[in-house]
């Protein structure tokens, strides 16, 4: 789960990291309010999205006086933000307003899992402002990397190291480091970023960006966190998705597509790329798919406009096929379906499961193999 | 031989009373895997049925009451997300060495602590899943979820992150004649216990594997550690097949570690690797089995 800059900002105050001044809006009321308490200028107005490269694509503005401020916030508010990180854009609900800073250096700095390792990571480099592909695309030596030992946590041997290599003010930046480990290991992070962290033209440390990444499976020993989800920020079938259960991710093609288990969801995408299609979706019912979930599978996939045919790929193992079958057939009863489906079905009692649909009456075409269905698909969204 | 489990292996469940754990022992009994105890805590002196009341199953409070006194020496672990983390090291602890954990959505952190103090505690005990389908050598022991009957006694080794798609894989061998010496799910999570790199080096070193189908994901980079390896230390033929060719960066796709993130982990550099190290990359999943049959059949005809 994504936290929004100013959820994450505010873990950051609390935990003693420092942070610009300010405070989220949602009207452009609001927004003059926290101005007047804030009580000078500039100020930086920040869209709060789930979304990097903000700056470039207008979602970050400067303002010197009340007036630029209310254009700013009405300029933002309402507006879907699009950035070269996200094509399609997000929603801008809410914005940060912020005291400026006078900025000195821009530095990078993050925890997150080294997965070959099993082991947290600080890395940070000197190269900040920058994504941390392109840093390490650009020069991998300009990131410095200290391994945390899970037991021990970072040791503040550790931070300082990173603090004298960098070249930052090592008492208050080798702080902010071990406060970055505090954050990560308490909340359940995935990733505690910070992009920039700058020094400040008076001397001083401070994250001028915060962003936060928390671990879905540990939600449920941080109900506070939980509760900072701004689904908005979801795609509204991924949203959708979500509220069933179901494992859904919105692509750009033509193909719904309904699997059962996360790999074979994957690889049913690939393969209707290989056959010359595009995939609409990645859409895993799980392993115990019953009648009530295909329902619910098949409304997401009709809610997409862009899906032209279903192709049902399903590997059932101690799920029996027929019964699959069934459900399918059930399911289709329950919710609208406007395009054909192909349905590859393999495993156990699979013979069964073909004839049941072939018998169905309804739009379903039955295929042998993945690739035949794969091919079949491709050939039926051309056609539409 | 085989790897990992064989017809000597004598079973826990850990949460054998649950709707899952009960479901899912009796389908490994009704395969033939010694299931020799259950453990549910507070149920201890309880007989374990499955609901055809064929088996029975003494229950245990504790894993070491279960290694005392019904000699198991694997674990299958069905107990909940929150409660996963401390079933794990207490069937170390109780002196089991190999561990098999089923349960999906365990905490990243619990697992990363999990791992460190196996590494420093228990370097002897091999640790498969969470979130996988367990092991099976056909044949002899299934210690898992998989559909057993889709498997068959053979000499290919297969390693996979994910569930459906071993199945798939195994499927396809078979019908292809080509069985399987063991199939392992090593799971679909950021940390791991066993890696594809360990459990190729497990069948390597094994007598009844002459062929690897390493399935891949994804996400890290365990393919390509696993491709260094083969490069210096493997002189099976080893195939592989990598899913999510066309998965978008910054997405989880259904496995917590099925994402591409800072630039790692896409599948365009995974089949590199593994090319580079020899591996023949299948790049059609519908014909994984197909190709597998035709390369060791003709082995100049698709390696130089």
């Amino acid at each position: 789960m994504k936290l929004h800059e100013h959820q994450a900002k505010e873990i950051f105050a609390k935990y003693g990291i420092p942070v610009p001044e300010g405070k989220v809006a949602f009207t452009v009321e609001q927004a003059k309010e926290i101005a007047e308490e804030l009580g000078e200028f500039p100020l930086v107005v920040k869209a709060q999205v789930h979304c990097g490269g903000r700056g470039k694509a207008g979602g970050v503005k400067i303002v010197k006086n009340m007036d630029e401020l209310e254009e700013a916030v009405a300029s933002m508010l309402g507006k879907v933000l699009k950035t070269f990180q996200c094509p399609d854009g997000k929603p801008v609900t809410r914005v940060l307003i912020e005291k400026a800073t006078n900025i000195d250096k821009e530095y990078y700095a993050a925890i997150t899992l080294d997965r070959s390792k099993s082991k947290p990571v600080l890395m940070a480099s000197a190269a900040g402002g920058m994504e941390i592909e392109e840093i390490v695309k650009e020069n991998p030596d300009a990131i410095i990397i200290e391994t945390i030992d899970p037991e021990l946590g970072l040791m503040p041997y550790q931070a300082r190291k990173m603090a004298f290599k960098l070249g930052l003010p090592v008492k208050e930046a080798a702080k902010i480091f071990l406060k970055m480990w505090e954050v990560y290991k308490d909340n359940d992070a995935s990733l505690v970023e910070i992009n920039p962290l700058v020094v400040t033209k008076e001397g001083k440390v401070v994250a001028l960006d915060a962003k936060m990444d928390i671990d879905d499976n540990a939600l449920f020993r941080h109900p506070d966190l939980a509760e900072l989800e701004d689904e908005e920020q979801l795609p509204p079938q991924e949203r959708e998705a979500k509220k069933y259960n179901l494992n859904y991710v919105k692509l750009n093609g033509n193909i719904g597509c309904m699997v059962n288990g996360a790999g074979l969801a994957m690889t049913t995408m690939d393969i209707v790329k290989l056959a010359g299609g595009e995939p609409a979706n990645f859409l895993d019912v799980g392993g115990g798919a019953n009648v009530e979930q295909i329902a619910n599978a098949f409304r997401i996939l009709m809610g997409d406009p862009d899906v032209k045919v279903v192709f049902i790929n399903i590997f059932g193992g101690i799920l029996r096929v027929d019964r699959l079958a069934k459900g399918i057939i059930e399911a289709s009863k329950m919710v609208e379906i406007r395009v054909p489906i192909v349905a590859r079905l393999e495993g156990t009692n699979a013979e069964e499961g073909r004839r049941l649909l072939l018998q169905s009456g309804l739009n379903i075409i039955p295929v042998k193999d993945m690739w035949e269905g794969a091919q079949k698909a491709v050939e039926l969204a051309k056609q539409a | 031989m085989a790897i990992i489990v064989d017809k000597n292996t004598k079973v826990v469940v850990q949460g054998i009373t649950g709707k899952e754990g009960s479901f899912h022992a009796k389908q490994c009994l009704d395969y033939g895997t010694q299931i020799v105890a259950g453990v549910t805590p507070g149920k201890g002196g309880q007989t374990w049925t499955d609901d055809e009341g064929k088996y029975k199953v003494p229950v245990y409070n504790t894993v070491e009451e279960a290694v005392k006194e019904a000699g198991a020496n694997t674990s299958l672990i069905f107990v909940p997300p929150p409660f996963a983390a401390d079933a794990i090291v207490e069937a170390a602890d109780a002196g089991i060495k190999t561990i098999v954990c089923i349960t999906e959505g365990i905490p990243v952190k619990d697992m990363m602590y999990v791992k460190d103090y196996l590494r420093k505690e228990h370097p002897d005990v091999i640790l498969v899943g969470p979130n996988c389908p367990g092991v099976i050598t056909p044949g002899q022991a299934k210690v898992g979820i998989m559909p057993g009957h889709i498997f068959k006694p053979g000499n290919i080794g297969i390693v996979s992150r994910s569930g459906t798609l071993t199945y798939e894989a195994a499927f396809q061998l078979t019908q292809e004649g080509l069985g399987q010496s063991t199939a392992v799910g090593i799971g679909g999570d950021p940390v791991p216990g066993l890696t594809h790199k360990d459990v190729i080096k497990m069948f390597q070193e094994d007598p009844d594997t002459e062929a690897i189908l390493l399935i891949g994901e994804i996400g890290g980079t365990m393919e390509e550690e696993a491709a260094e390896y083969i490069k210096e230390h493997v002189t099976k033929p080893v195939f592989a097949y990598i899913a999510g060719i066309t998965a978008p960066p910054g997405k989880r796709m259904g496995h917590a570690g099925a994402i591409i993130t800072g630039g790692k982990g896409d599948a365009a550099s995974k089949m590199k690797a593994l090319s580079e190290a020899g591996v023949l990359v299948i790049e059609n999943p519908a014909f994984i089995g197909k190709t597998v049959r035709e390369a060791l059949e003709n082995p100049e005809a698709y390696w130089d």
